[in-house]
């Protein structure tokens, strides 16, 4: 599989690294996990296999022998050799294919992944790209213009790809997950909620707030005005995680995102729901967030939900994948 | 035998993660027993645990939130039923640290080229940069947490005669770069941006990503990712310019 052209920032990415915070290193992977397993369980892959996940503008890949892939996440309106492929399902690609992303029809991030994977060696048993260490994933960085990327396995024939050049395996993932209130993030409580005064608390609950271009995979940026705060003593560095939502020293708030420090020391307002961090990932500069404050129980019930729709749609795709290939 | 602890209190960091905090500061008392009760969790981890992670005076345990909802009973939210694990934990008596801890001495050139912030910091402090070298590395630190970058350091606690502010804006910075905020003092071990305002440069090398543990090596290459650990006692001593670049 080889990049002919570069996309913004396409890096290698998986569930994350985990057990080394102590150290300083934080755990990164994919920003929409979720997107990210469904497109292994596409391809009937494990879900912590490497994937590549996209940004717009995006690579362009040349595949030289035929391969299964799949695109989850963000609708970049993908093109096989020209012709339109949809997200969330398995594709299989023939020899000298070119996979090419067009515009943002919906979200912010695809997933790519090819059958079996892509032959890279773990750093700190993940296969994440830990930009600012450069180290993990593809060389330590984002892809560029001719790389070479190994895949497992680099011969996939099938004979329907005899008379087609690609086809499009007839099962789609439902990924829309939570999509009904697209805007809508649930919240729990943070430690220093209370450092919000009750006028500081409704406009944090009422207002919709903007993601700035000041975006990126360590953290979004929110448009608001100052939110009025109680003085309080300042706090030592201490742990934070994915979907903390911190107040800076000038009253903006920040969202932390997959490539988060490990540790901080500003007020930690609130935390995002692990169920929303998929949502959350696939909404861009621009878009429009509204934060519900939710409680533990219905945080916890809803990942375990959506951990038990991903473990559904595993099963489903590991099911028609061997039924389809036993037909072959 | 009950452990005589320190006040502490619990509280849920989201969803998938815990904290419990021993009085946010600055202390050496207190983050000791953060470091013995985080040694104690890496030896018998809570059930469901991801990893833990000490700071200054709290530690951060994280879970995995399917795993811990198949252990429980059903009428306790996973985070009652892990601050009652975490809760539990803290009756026991922590593993007693093996050894008095490590002391490490740090080369630091303190040339003016490695400096940037060093005619700063002794107009504000109206004194000499010799006198800022002198009561830099007359002091033994200690490295309270790691935190930020791989291996970066957060060390203290430095003479209030050297005590200054980080900036205002966060400018960019080399690997190597010795810094000061507050009564902290760090090192860069990657070229970042960052507020700290640099008085020096160690040649050291804080953090080397090619020890690999699931690429072949051991597990105690784990332990030479980063130079420094939580727990240790640091020095700084002056090198010259030429020392720098020879070593």
């Amino acid at each position: 599989m080889k990049i002919i052209k570069a996309g913004i920032q396409d890096t290698v990415q998986d569930m994350g690294r985990f057990g080394y915070q102590h150290l300083g290193i934080n755990p990164g992977g994919a920003m929409d996990r979720f997107s990210a397993a469904v497109a292994n369980v596409l391809v009937g892959n494990e879900i912590n296999k490497p994937v590549i996940e996209l940004h717009f503008p995006a690579s362009v890949f040349w595949f030289k022998k035929p391969v299964l892939i799949a695109v989850a996440g963000a609708d970049l309106s993908a093109t096989v050799n020209g012709e339109p492929i949809p997200v969330d399902h398995p594709v299989w690609v023939g020899k000298n294919s070119l996979l090419q992303f067009h515009r943002v029809i919906k979200g912010a991030r695809a997933y790519m992944a090819v059958r079996e994977g892509i032959n890279i060696s773990p750093w700190l048993g993940s296969y994440a790209t830990h930009l600012k260490a450069k180290v993990g994933g593809y060389r330590g960085r984002a892809l560029q213009k001719e790389d070479d990327i190994e895949l497992v396995n680099n011969d996939q024939p099938h004979s329907l790809l005899e008379k087609k050049e690609f086809f499009v395996l007839p099962w789609k993932a439902d990924n829309t997950w939570g999509d009904k209130k697209k805007s809508e993030i649930l919240l729990l409580p943070g430690n220093e909620w209370n450092r919000l005064t009750e006028e500081g608390k409704e406009s944090f609950l009422m207002t919709s707030f903007v993601i700035t271009n000041q975006s990126d995979r360590m953290g979004y940026r929110l448009n608001n005005l100052p939110l009025p705060v109680m003085s309080g003593e300042e706090i030592v560095s201490s742990g934070v995680s994915f979907g903390t939502v911190q107040l800076l020293p000038d009253g903006k708030l920040i969202i932390l995102m997959a490539d988060h420090q490990t540790t901080g020391g500003y007020p930690r307002v609130a935390h995002v729901i692990s169920a929303h961090h998929s949502k959350l990932a696939q909404m861009r500069a621009g878009d429009k967030i509204h934060f519900h404050l939710t409680d533990q129980p219905t945080a916890e019930q809803l990942f375990i939900k959506q951990q038990k729709h991903l473990l559904q749609l595993q099963n489903a795709c590991t099911f028609k994948l061997e039924e389809f290939l036993s037909n072959k | 035998m009950n452990h005589s602890s320190l006040p502490y209190r619990i509280f849920p960091l989201g969803d998938a993660a815990i904290t419990i905090d021993f009085g946010n500061c600055i202390d050496e008392a207190v983050n000791r027993e953060v470091i013995a009760r985080f040694h104690q969790l890496q030896q018998e981890p809570l059930p469901g645990m991801i990893e833990a992670l000490p700071a200054y005076s709290s530690l951060t345990i994280y879970y995995d939130i399917v795993s811990v909802h198949k252990k429980i009973p059903a009428q306790l939210t996973l985070y009652e039923w892990m601050k009652e694990q975490l809760e539990e934990k803290m009756k026991q008596t922590p593993p007693q640290s093996k050894t008095t801890s490590r002391v490490i001495k740090i080369p630091v050139c303190y040339d003016r080229a490695f400096a940037m912030d060093m005619p700063y910091l002794a107009s504000v402090k109206n004194i000499s940069p010799d006198e800022i070298i002198q009561i830099h590395t007359s002091k033994t630190y200690k490295v309270f947490m790691l935190g930020f970058l791989p291996g970066f350091a957060y060390m203290g606690e430095v003479d209030e005669r050297i005590a200054i502010n980080r900036k205002p804006q966060p400018v960019n910075i080399q690997a190597g770069s010795v810094g000061i905020a507050g009564r902290q003092t760090g090192i860069y071990p990657l070229s970042s941006p960052g507020g700290w305002q640099i008085i020096g440069r160690t040649p050291l090398k804080l953090f080397e990503a090619s020890f690999n543990p699931s690429e072949g090596g051991t597990s105690a290459d784990h332990e030479r990712l980063t130079l420094l650990k939580a727990g240790d006692k640091i020095q700084f001593y002056s090198i010259t310019k030429e020392e720098f670049e020879n070593y």
